[in-house]
C-alpha cells in the first residue's frame, strides 16, 4: 500500500518508437488484435485493483501460442517491457499496465485442448475461465479443485501467475498443488515445458517457482491441470457465534478433533450484514461472527463428519447451527460468502481487500487490533477469513472521492499487513504482491532475501523487462521506504545507501 | 541458544572457507539418501548437531524443525498428537533426518492422493553461498509473497544452499486404514488403478508388485467401510506391506544393479515394462536393470514424463535427461542461488 504517487519506473528502459513496434506487431497479428489508440486502451487501464489506473503504450491480444511467441520476440528485439493480463480480476494490481510497455492480453486463448477422463487431467489455454474447467469435466464426474471467489471470471493463466487459492484449499491445496505441467514462453520467445504428465520431474522444481511468479519470469500458454473425482456429496454447516473469539476457538477445535473440512470460512458482523443486505443468503444478522464449514466425500463420510463437526461447534458455544438441507441450500450459503467483496463494495464505493495470513491462534488479537485501527484511521473494515488456513481478508471501505480517504485506506491496509508479519504471518496468502503490497515486501524480507529473488528473476529476465515494478521491490525502494526489517534481532540494510 | 548460534556459526565458517578455497561442500544429514545422484563431491558439512522441533502447535497444522532432527523423532512427535507427515516420506535408513527428507523430496505411497514433500513445504531458513541466513515462505498455510524458494529447495539435494530449518503442513492421522488386494495381471491392475483414482472414495495408496494390486483406503471408519464394500477385493492382515513399498524392502527391490523410475502419464501402456512395480495410481513405474536411461527417456517422452536413475547409477553418469533448453534453465537457477558452485557439485547434473 502507499501508491498514491505512482512509482513503476523502477527499471529504466530505453524509450522506443511506438510506431515502429505497432508496425512490427501488425505484421504478425490481425489489426483488431493490436490496440494503440487511447480509447481502445482505456479498458485495460487497471485490473481488480482500480485505484492506480495506467494506460499501456500498446495492448495486444494474440489468438494462439505461435502469436504469443512472435510478440515476445518483437518485444525482446526492441527491449520493450511487457505486462501480462488474463481476465483482469487480480486484486493486487499485478496486471496494471506499464506506460512505456506492451500489455499482452491472453483472453483470446480460450481453448480446452484436451480432457483425459481416465488419466484425470485437462489441458487448457491460459484464457480459459476457472469455472469453465469444472463445467467441461462435469460429465466425467471430475472437477478442478481450486476455486477462487472470482472463479466465474478469472482465468487459469492468472491463477497460475498468482498461485490462486479459494475456499477449498485447506483440503485440496492451492493452484501449485493442482497443476502438473505448463508450456512457458520465455522473454526470448522460446517455449519450455515445465513439469510432466506424471506427478514429478527431475531437477529443480521449476513448476513451483513459476507458479505465483506474478508474470515476472515469462508467460504460460498452456496448463495441464489435475482433475479430481467429484465428491458424491457435499454439505455445509452455518454456525453463529455471539463473540468473535469463540468463533476463532471453534476453528481450532475442529482441527483438534482431527477434521479437515473441505472449506472453513469465517465472517464478522460487518461482512455478514453487508452480504445479507446484498443477496439475502439467510445469514444471521444478529451474530458477532459466523462460520461456514463444508464436508465433502462419500455419503457415509459426509454424514459422519457433519455429525462430528456439529458436536464440536455446539461445544464451542455456537448460538445457532444450520445444516444445508439440499444442494440449492448449500449453494445459497456459499453464494453469500462468494459475494462478500461486491457486497462490501455496495456499502461504500471503494474498498481495499487485504490478504494477510496469520497463525490461527493470533486471530482474536489481530481482529481486535484491526477493529481498534478503525478509530485510528476513521474508516470501516469488514472481515472475511479463510479460517481453516489462517488467510484473512479485511475489507477496508472508503470513498476515493472523499477527502484523504484513499490515503487513509492505504495507511490502514499497510498497518494491517505489518501486523500480520508481526504475529508471524505473511503480507499475502493468495492475492499476490503486485504493486499493492510491494513496500510491505521490505517489511517481510531483508535485503539478502530480496536479492535472492532478484537473482532468480535475472535467471529468466536479465534486464528486468517482464512486469517491471511489481512483486519484488528493488533494494533502493526498500531503503527509501524506510521500514526496518528486524531480522532475528539484527538490523539489516547496513550496506544500502539511504536517500 | 548459544550452542545453536555456535553450530550456525560453524556452518557459516565452513561455507565461507569453502568459497575462499574455491572448494565444494556436500551437506549431509544421516546419509540415508547418499545412493541417489550423479556423484558425491566436496567436504562434508553434517547437519546432525542442528536438531530439534522448534515450533509445533497441532491445531495450526504446522511443524517447524531443524534439519538435523531425526525423521523418526518428527514422526513420533506427530504420532503423539494423532497427526502425520502427509507425504509419508521414505527414510531409506534409520539415520534419516528431516533436512534430508526435504532436500531429497522423496515421497511415499500417499503421494498420489495427498501430495509430495514440495506440496507441504511452507517455509525454509537457509544459509546461502555467501553464508547469509535467509528465511523464505513462512509458518502459515498460505503465503505467496516472493518467489516460492522453499518449494524449490524440496528435491534440490543440498545444491542450492544449506537448509537450516523447514516448516511443513501436517495433517490429522486418518481414523482407520485398510488395505485390500486384487489378484490381477499388470494390464488389468493399471486399468483398475486409474479407475479407482477417478472414483470418489478415500483412496490413499495403490501399488502393483507383479502379483497383486494393493489398494489402501484411509479415513473415517464409516467412510472406509463403505468404500471397502464398493470396491471389493480381499483383505489380509499385512500391516507391513506399505512400509515395505515405502522403504523399498519389498522383495521386488531386492535386486542388484540399476533401479530406474519412470514418472509418466498414469495411462501409459505397461506392456513394454511388464516386470515393473507400479505405484501412485499408475504414474510411477519402477524398473530394474532393463535398458538404458536414454531408452527409458525415449519411452517417457511419448507419455509426457521422465526417466530417472534412482539407485545404482554408475559414478559420473547422468541420472536424468531433459531438453537442452530446460537443462539450461535449471543451470541458470543453480547459478542464481550458488554462483560459484559451492553446494553439492554434480549431485543432480553431470555439468554442474
Amino acid at each position: 500500500m502507499g501508491h498514491s504517487e505512482r512509482d513503476l519506473n523502477e527499471n529504466p528502459v530505453a524509450l522506443v518508437d511506438k510506431q515502429t513496434i505497432v508496425q512490427e506487431l501488425l505484421s504478425v497479428l490481425s489489426a483488431e488484435s493490436v490496440k494503440y489508440e487511447t480509447e481502445d486502451l482505456t479498458p485495460f487501464e487497471c485490473d481488480g485493483l482500480s485505484a492506480y489506473p495506467q494506460i499501456p503504450m500498446i495492448a495486444v491480444l494474440p489468438e494462439n501460442e505461435e502469436q504469443v511467441c512472435k510478440v515476445m520476440k518483437i518485444c525482446h528485439k526492441y527491449k520493450v517491457p511487457i505486462v501480462f493480463r488474463g481476465a483482469g480480476t487480480g486484486l493486487s494490481g499485478g496486471a496494471i499496465p506499464y506506460e512505456q510497455g506492451v500489455l499482452l492480453v491472453l483472453s483470446k486463448l480460450t481453448r480446452i485442448t484436451h480432457i483425459d477422463s481416465v488419466g484425470r487431467y485437462a489441458v487448457v489455454e491460459p484464457g480459459v475461465r476457472n469455472a469453465a474447467i469444472s463445467e467441461a469435466t462435469k460429465m466425467h464426474k471430475l472437477y478442478y479443485a481450486p476455486d477462487p471467489s472470482s472463479q466465474i471470471a478469472c482465468s487459469i493463466g492468472g491463477n497460475v501467475a498468482e498461485n490462486s487459492g479459494g475456499v477449498h484449499c485447506l483440503k485440496y491445496g492451492l493452484t501449485v498443488n493442482n497443476i502438473l505441467k505448463v508450456r512457458f514462453v520465455t522473454i526470448e520467445g522460446d517455449i519450455i515445458e515445465i513439469g510432466s504428465e506424471g506427478l514429478d520431474s527431475p531437477g529443480y522444481d521449476l513448476l513451483a517457482l513459476v507458479t505465483g511468479s506474478e508474470g515476472l519470469l515469462g508467460v504460460v500458454t498452456e496448463v495441464t491441470l489435475k482433475l479430481l473425482p467429484t465428491p458424491e456429496k457435499a454439505q455445509a454447516i452455518m454456525a453463529s457465534f455471539d463473540d468473535v473469539e469463540k468463533a476463532g476457538h471453534a476453528v481450532s477445535d475442529i482441527i483438534a478433533a482431527g477434521i479437515v473440512p473441505a472449506g472453513l470460512e469465517m465472517m464478522d458482523k460487518k461482512a455478514i450484514n453487508a452480504v445479507e443486505q446484498f443477496i439475502g443468503a439467510g445469514y444471521p444478522m444478529d451474530a458477532a461472527a459466523m462460520l461456514l464449514c463444508e464436508s465433502d466425500g462419500s455419503v457415509e463420510e459426509v454424514n459422519s463428519e457433519i455429525q462430528k463437526t456439529t458436536e464440536v461447534l455446539n461445544q464451542a458455544g455456537a448460538t445457532e447451527i444450520t445444516i444445508s438441507t439440499d444442494e440449492a441450500h448449500r449453494l445459497k450459503l456459499w453464494a453469500g460468502r462468494k459475494s462478500a467483496f461486491p457486497a462490501v463494495g455496495r456499502v461504500l464505493p471503494d474498498y481495499f481487500c487485504m490478504d494477510g495470513t496469520i497463525p490461527k491462534k493470533a486471530l482474536p488479537n489481530v481482529l481486535k487490533r484491526i477493529a481498534e485501527m478503525e478509530d485510528q484511521f476513521q474508516l470501516q473494515c469488514a472481515n472475511v477469513f479463510h479460517a481453516g488456513d489462517g488467510n484473512l481478508h479485511p475489507l477496508i471501505m472508503f470513498d476515493a472521492n472523499e477527502g484523504d480517504q484513499l490515503h487513509r485506506a492505504e495507511l490502514y491496509g499497510a498497518a494491517i499487513l505489518e501486523l500480520c508479519v508481526e504475529v508471524g504471518g505473511t503480507i499475502t496468502g493468495e492475492h499476490g504482491v503486485g504493486i499493492e503490497k510491494i513496500n510491505q515486501m521490505c517489511v517481510q524480507f531483508d535485503n539478502h532475501e530480496i536479492q535472492t529473488f532478484l537473482n532468480l528473476k535475472q535467471a529468466f529476465d536479465p534486464e528486468g523487462r517482464l512486469n517491471p515494478g511489481k512483486a519484488i521491490p528493488t533494494l533502493n525502494r526498500c531503503a527509501e521506504f524506510g521500514h526496518m526489517h528486524v531480522h532475528r534481532g539484527e538490523e539489516r540494510f547496513p550496506d544500502i545507501p539511504r536517500f | 541458544m548459544s550452542s545453536d548460534a555456535a553450530v550456525i556459526n560453524e556452518f557459516k565458517s565452513q561455507i565461507t572457507d569453502a568459497k575462499q578455497r574455491s572448494a565444494c561442500i556436500r551437506i549431509r544429514g544421516g546419509g540415508s539418501k547418499d545412493f541417489h545422484g550423479v556423484s558425491l563431491e566436496g567436504d562434508l558439512i553434517e547437519t546432525k548437531d542442528f536438531s530439534g522441533v522448534t515450533e509445533y502447535e497441532p491445531t495450526e497444522l504446522v511443524l517447524t524443525a531443524r534439519s538435523g532432527t531425526p525423521l523418526k523423532d518428527i514422526e513420533r512427535t506427530l504420532e503423539e498428537n494423532n497427526q502425520i507427515l502427509p507425504f509419508e516420506p521414505p527414510h531409506m535408513g534409520s539415520e534419516a533426518t528431516f533436512g534430508g527428507c526435504i532436500a531429497s523430496g522423496f515421497s511415499g505411497p500417499r503421494r498420489a492422493s495427498q501430495g509430495a514433500v514440495r506440496d507441504f513445504v511452507l517455509g525454509a531458513r537457509i544459509l546461502n553461498a555467501d553464508a547469509d541466513d535467509l528465511q523464505f515462505g513462512g509458518k502459515v498455510m498460505k503465503n505467496v509473497a516472493g518467489f516460492d524458494v522453499s518449494r524449490l529447495l524440496a528435491g534440490s539435494f543440498g545444491t542450492l544452499g544449506l537448509i537450516l530449518e523447514s516448516s511443513i503442513k501436517v495433517l490429522p492421522k486418518p481414523e482407520v486404514e485398510r488395505t485390500v488386494f486384487f489378484e490381477l495381471d499388470h494390464r488389468s491392475a493399471l486399468d483398475k488403478m486409474n479407475t479407482l483414482a477417478g472414483t470418489p472414495i478415500p483412496l490413499s495408496a495403490t501399488c502393483f508388485d507383479g502379483n497383486r494390486l494393493a489398494v489402501r483406503l484411509s479415513g473415517s471408519e464409516i467412510g472406509v467401510t463403505a468404500a471397502r464394500k464398493k470396491i471389493g477385493g480381499e483383505t489380509t492382515e499385512e500391516s507391513s506391506y506399505w512400509e515395505s513399498i515405502k522403504e523399498q524392502t519389498h522383495p521386488f527391490f531386492e535386486a542388484e544393479g540399476c533401479l530406474y523410475r519412470l514418472s509418466i502419464n498414469p495411462t501409459a501402456p505397461i506392456d513394454q515394462y511388464d516386470d515393473a512395480l507400479i505405484e501412485w495410481n499408475g504414474s510411477t513405474r519402477w524398473i530394474w536393470n532393463n535398458g538404458t536411461l536414454s531408452e527409458h527417456q525415449e519411452f517417457a517422452n511419448q507419455y509426457g514424463g521422465y526417466a530417472t536413475v534412482f539407485r545404482g547409477n554408475r559414478l559420473g553418469e547422468p541420472i536424468n535427461m531433459m531438453s537442452p533448453a530446460l537443462q539450461k534453465l535449471q543451470q541458470k537457477i543453480k547459478i542464481s542461488m550458488d554462483p560459484d558452485g559451492i553446494f553439492g557439485k554434480k549431485r543432480l547434473f553431470t555439468e554442474f
